[in-house]
């Protein structure tokens, strides 16, 4: 699909995420091999998770950047002070508008010209603001000349093909598995407001695709025939394969997986091993998944990254890392390193 | 992880420190200046009711994060519970010269009215909120919602739409010279209990084992079940305390104003709320600062001829805190993204 | 009960269907049935011994005008999830929009017709005003400043006295007419009647498409879990921000037809128990459920202006002691505190319950289990 083959997926340069005085992530450099299965490992509280939350634009980076697909998303906001000039600005020439009105009136205001000139001046406002919060492209291009940088937040990176799994299950619980995937493929639904209210055959058209594709997704899990099913009322480890299906329908570059075999007996996690290379095959979708099972992650990851202390401290192949004394000091304690 | 290295400079540490004392200062001397006297004390007044009353919210939103809509109409009630001891029970029709007496009668009405509010806070906490502690968010406040509107149309119900008058125990006509100007010792008085109340309280929270148990409940509040704090006991307790501040702010406010209305609580309600989120959802004493802000911001506003915008002006701080400082001036445990 | 209505609904079943495949044409056939059900009704013993026949229609009028405004705050609280306390503030808004430019007050004289659609578009403009700043916060915090604005808006409109006559209000407002055809006059309820019922049809046309839309997906993904939301690509402010918009100027444009049914707007008609009473409206029919929430506000208004006014006269009439002291009026009131308390309490997923909310709220039991 994209002209640079060789270029890796996602690069991250230097991330660190500081919460208050602690340093969850420090410093680190990763790069995910396109169409590559890798992995983050690390002890308990390694920044882990954290380092996934920057990378799905949940956290902002304190300081760092990250590439999905050579597209430069993610730095660390600045000019949040110039914020207020951001509104004000677009404003002025309603302002202006304003003032001319009541001035061309002349001297003697009237109530209704009053009212009229402090409408628009209002109208200006609000137009305004939607622009800073619908952000399309061109106005973020805009705002970064006067040094206004703000980072993808989760639903700009899931448009620009990421998408990810919770470690904690987060469904659409009282909604039908049909459902959950249909929201999973908001991004690609190009269905507007008025189109909706009209009900317009583009509409209706698209409505019915997606549930086709949707149907396709469940069979694809192995979720057939489970399609009115609550979310909530599916066994825990049909919830994992939803959840991994509502991701995929997203249509993702980059898959994030959070843990995916958690608490799953050794069959399913058979199971879920195979399904991620499917994915990764069958669909060609790079996949980095953070996971304790160490018979999982060796089994089936190209590339291993390893995180202590929010710092990366060893990354490769699956039979380096397994016999890195690092690795193994990170996750038994200086004395069983030495003792190996 | 890492603690980042701690190498803050002793001074920069200092300054830190002492930015708010040195505001909080530069701000009193500059309403001094601007409001005059008069205005000034008028002021503090009006921020001690604030602070009572914002207490409650900040306590109970710490704790079980709600914010308890009813609480505003707990202040009301306590009003008007405070008017009929007062009225009906003591007798009295207005102002008592006789020290020992007022100092009787005073007392008597603290001690019933901060009962019983406490009791009617703890009960609505019982038969309202806790049954939904599980439900969705929308739940409790939906009920909180509607037990300020039961509480304000019984007191409508019983004593009318319209003001009604307080009987003002201690005598306005008492006063102090303080710097050529008449400081009524009602006002004093009013600030004295206000402060006193809000001591004692952090002294509770700070010092006794119920205080650390709601300081740790409102932290997290299944690892302190886990730890053997009995929740609901710490919950109950915080509504007792938050309403029988606001019983007392209703005490405080007849024998300030020498009136009431049953739509009291909604009015002070928003803006001790305000006064909460200014300081610091969550955080004792930013509620209180934010009281004697908000009262000082109306004070003057009206010393200004803009006192019919009062409302208008509280109300678009609050949206302005919310927007661009959450956490309010103080700050508080409570992010703003679960 | 469902089984006794499919027993009955059996030979109409190819009916069923047909509406099913057309829904808005089978909102627009049932809503206009029962419009006309309604005044035929009040024409059979003991209603018409109530009031008139006019009269009536006036109360179904005002009913369905207040079963808009809940619908429309149904899809802030029940579709997205968020709670809105400062609903009345919008209607006042598209009142006072259209007083504005059709009284004598201005001089000015607009038509109707356009004026409902500013009306909306008004409301809109302040929904996104309000909801803008205040939508990324946490839900509890929104609930406070639509309370704060709901409050700051009737207390503007009364200050701003050069520019709204203050308590006084706006009067002699223009009343809607198609010109040489049908003229609306303030004694003769049909025609306002018939423009309401319409109305009431395409709004609640428009909502059922709405929720079934792309965007009600996203309200639903929202209201289930705002984080997974955002991590499926939705962009959670703009959908939250939709759906105070859409509600916001529902409330203005039945606002304006307010506003010209009653000819006159002041502060006093858009204060907090108009929220309440509304929110009670969605809370008793069952949040989500667009049909329920309607009925659910008629129940209530009807309730309230018929049950409580005939109570009075009732008590009047027979002249007992203690009780012709109250007005039973005033507890219109305290039955909305109850409505909400009560039905919180008891069934959250109210009397008509949504397909949705009943799986959120689960079953009675559990709900009351999980309170342990």
């Amino acid at each position: 699909m994209s002209a640079a083959k060789g270029k890796p997926m996602l690069k991250a340069r230097g991330v660190t995420r500081k919460f208050g005085g602690l340093v969850a992530v420090s410093n680190v450099d990763f790069e995910i091999p396109r169409g590559s299965i890798s992995a983050i490992i690390g002890p308990n509280g390694a920044g882990k998770t954290t380092f996934f939350n920057v990378i799905a634009g949940i956290y902002a980076p304190t300081s760092g950047t990250i590439e999905l697909d050579g597209k430069p998303l993610i730095s660390p906001p600045t000019g949040a002070g110039r914020e207020p000039i951001l509104l004000l600005v677009p404003t002025i020439p309603f302002i202006g508008l304003a003032i001319y009105f009541l001035i061309a009136i002349g001297g003697d205001t009237g109530l209704v010209e009053g009212v009229a000139s402090v409408s628009v001046a209002l109208l200006g406002f609000v137009c305004a603001l939607l622009l800073n919060i619908v952000r399309p492209a061109w106005y973020n291009r805009v705002i970064k000349r006067i040094g206004v940088t703000r980072p993808a937040r989760p639903n700009d990176m899931v448009e620009a093909g990421l998408a990810r799994t919770f470690q904690n299950i987060r469904l659409y619980k009282s909604l039908t598995t049909l459902e959950n995937i249909l929201i999973g493929m908001h991004v690609h639904m190009r269905s507007t407001f008025l189109g909706a209210l009209f009900k317009s055959r583009q509409v209706r058209e698209e409505e019915a695709a997606a549930e086709q594709r949707a149907r396709e997704l469940l069979a694809f899990v192995d979720l057939s025939g489970m399609e009115n099913e609550l979310a909530k009322n599916l066994p825990y480890g049909k919830q994992r394969l939803l959840e991994i299906a509502r991701a995929l329908a997203s249509r993702p570059k980059l898959l994030l997986l959070d843990e995916p075999a958690a608490g799953m007996n050794p069959k399913e996690t058979e199971e879920m091993t195979a399904l991620i290379r499917r994915i990764r095959d069958e669909l060609g979708i790079t996949i980095l998944l953070i996971e304790h099972d160490m018979r999982v992650v060796m089994g089936i990851s190209d590339h291993i990254t390893v995180l202590d202390h929010g710092e990366k401290i060893a990354e490769g192949l699956p039979k380096a890392i397994r016999t890195n004394p690092k690795v193994i000091e990170a996750y038994l304690g200086r004395g069983a390193a030495a003792g190996h | 992880m890492v603690t980042s290295s701690a190498t803050t400079g002793t001074a920069q540490r200092l300054a830190a420190g002492l930015r708010l004392p040195i505001g909080i200062v530069a701000f009193l001397a500059l309403s001094l200046a601007v409001l005059g006297i008069d205005q000034f004390v008028n002021a503090l007044t009006l921020g001690a009711i604030y602070a009572l009353v914002a207490l409650g919210y900040t306590m109970v939103y710490g704790i079980i994060e709600l914010i308890n809509f009813a609480h505003g109409d707990v202040f009301m009630v306590g009003s008007f519970i405070a008017l009929f001891i007062s009225s009906s029970l003591l007798g009295n029709d207005g102002s008592i010269t006789d020290l020992p007496l007022l100092a009787g009668s005073v007392l008597i009405l603290f001690a019933l009215t901060i009962g019983i509010m406490a009791l009617v806070g703890a009960l609505i906490e019982r038969l309202a909120y806790r049954p939904l502690r599980r439900a969705p968010k929308l739940a409790p406040l939906i009920t909180a919602i509607g037990v300020s509107f039961i509480l304000q149309n019984i007191i409508q119900f019983f004593f009318g739409p319209t003001i009604v008058s307080v009987p003002q125990l201690v005598p306005i006509e008492w006063s102090i010279q303080v710097a050529g100007a008449r400081v009524p010792l009602l006002n004093l008085f009013v600030i004295a209990t206000s402060v006193l109340l809000m001591f004692a309280l952090q002294l509770f929270i700070s010092r006794t084992r119920t205080g650390r148990a709601m300081r740790t409940t409102s932290m997290d509040r299944d690892a302190s079940s886990l730890m053997g704090v009995d929740i609901n006991r710490t919950i109950m307790i915080t509504f007792l305390i938050g309403s029988g501040l606001a019983g007392a702010a209703g005490v405080v406010h007849g024998l300030y104003y020498g009136n009431t209305t049953f739509s009291l609580g909604f009015q002070s309600g928003l803006k001790a709320f305000t006064a909460a989120v200014l300081g610091g959802i969550g955080n004792t004493a930013g509620a209180a600062l934010g009281g004697f802000l908000i009262a000082f911001v109306e004070v003057g506003a009206s010393a200004f001829g803009y006192g019919r915008w009062g409302g208008a002006i509280v109300f678009s701080l609050l949206v302005i805190f919310l927007v661009f400082r959450p956490t309010g001036l103080l700050g508080s445990h409570t992010g703003d993204r679960a | 009960m469902s089984r006794i209505g499919e027993a009955i609904g059996a030979p109409f079943a190819p009916v069923r269907t047909f509406f099913r495949r057309h829904r808005s044409l089978g909102i627009f056939v049932g809503v206009l049935l029962i419009s006309i059900a309604l005044p035929l009704i009040t024409r059979v013993p003991p209603f018409d011994g109530i009031q008139s026949t006019n009269a009536w229609v006036n109360a179904f009028t005002t009913a369905a005008i207040y079963a808009m405004l809940a619908m429309g705050l149904n899809v802030v609280i029940g579709f997205a999830g968020l709670l809105d306390l400062g609903y009345a503030a919008f209607f006042a808004l598209g009142g006072y929009t259209y007083a504005f430019v059709a009284s004598p007050f201005t001089g000015v004289h607009l038509p109707f017709w356009p004026m409902l659609l500013a009306g909306g578009v008004v409301g809109a403009i302040f929904g996104v005003l309000l909801g803008a700043p205040t939508l990324r916060l946490r839900g509890d915090y929104l609930a406070i400043v639509t309370l704060g604005f709901g409050e700051i808006v009737p207390i503007t409109l009364m200050n701003a006295d050069k520019f709204t006559d203050g308590v006084n209000g706006i009067g002699g407002i223009d009343k809607p007419n198609i010109p040489g055809i049908l003229q609306f006059t303030l004694t003769n309820p049909w025609p306002m009647y018939g423009l309401v019922i319409m109305l009431f049809a395409l709004i609640m046309i428009m909502i059922y498409r709405l929720e079934d839309s792309r965007l009600g997906r996203t309200w639903d993904a929202i209201r289930e879990d705002e984080l997974a939301a955002e991590s499926s690509g939705v962009n959670t402010v703009i959908a939250k921000l939709q759906a105070f918009a859409v509600g916001a100027s529902i409330a203005g444009i039945v606002g304006v037809v307010n506003a010209a049914k009653i000819t006159i707007v002041t502060p006093d008609q858009f204060r907090f128990a108009v929220s309440i009473s509304a929110l009670a409206a969605v809370v008793l029919g069952g949040m989500g459920n667009t049909i329920g929430v309607a009925t659910g506000a008629f129940i209530i208004y009807l309730f309230q202006s018929i049950l409580l006014k005939q109570l009075n006269t009732l008590v009047e009439n027979f002249n007992i002691p203690v009780l012709n002291q109250i007005d039973f009026l005033e507890f219109q009131y305290v039955l909305y505190g109850i409505v909400l308390v009560l039905m919180m309490l008891k069934r959250p997923q109210g009397i008509f319950p949504a397909h949705r909310r009943m799986r959120e709220f689960g079953p009675l039991k559990s709900a009351k289990r999980g309170s342990k």
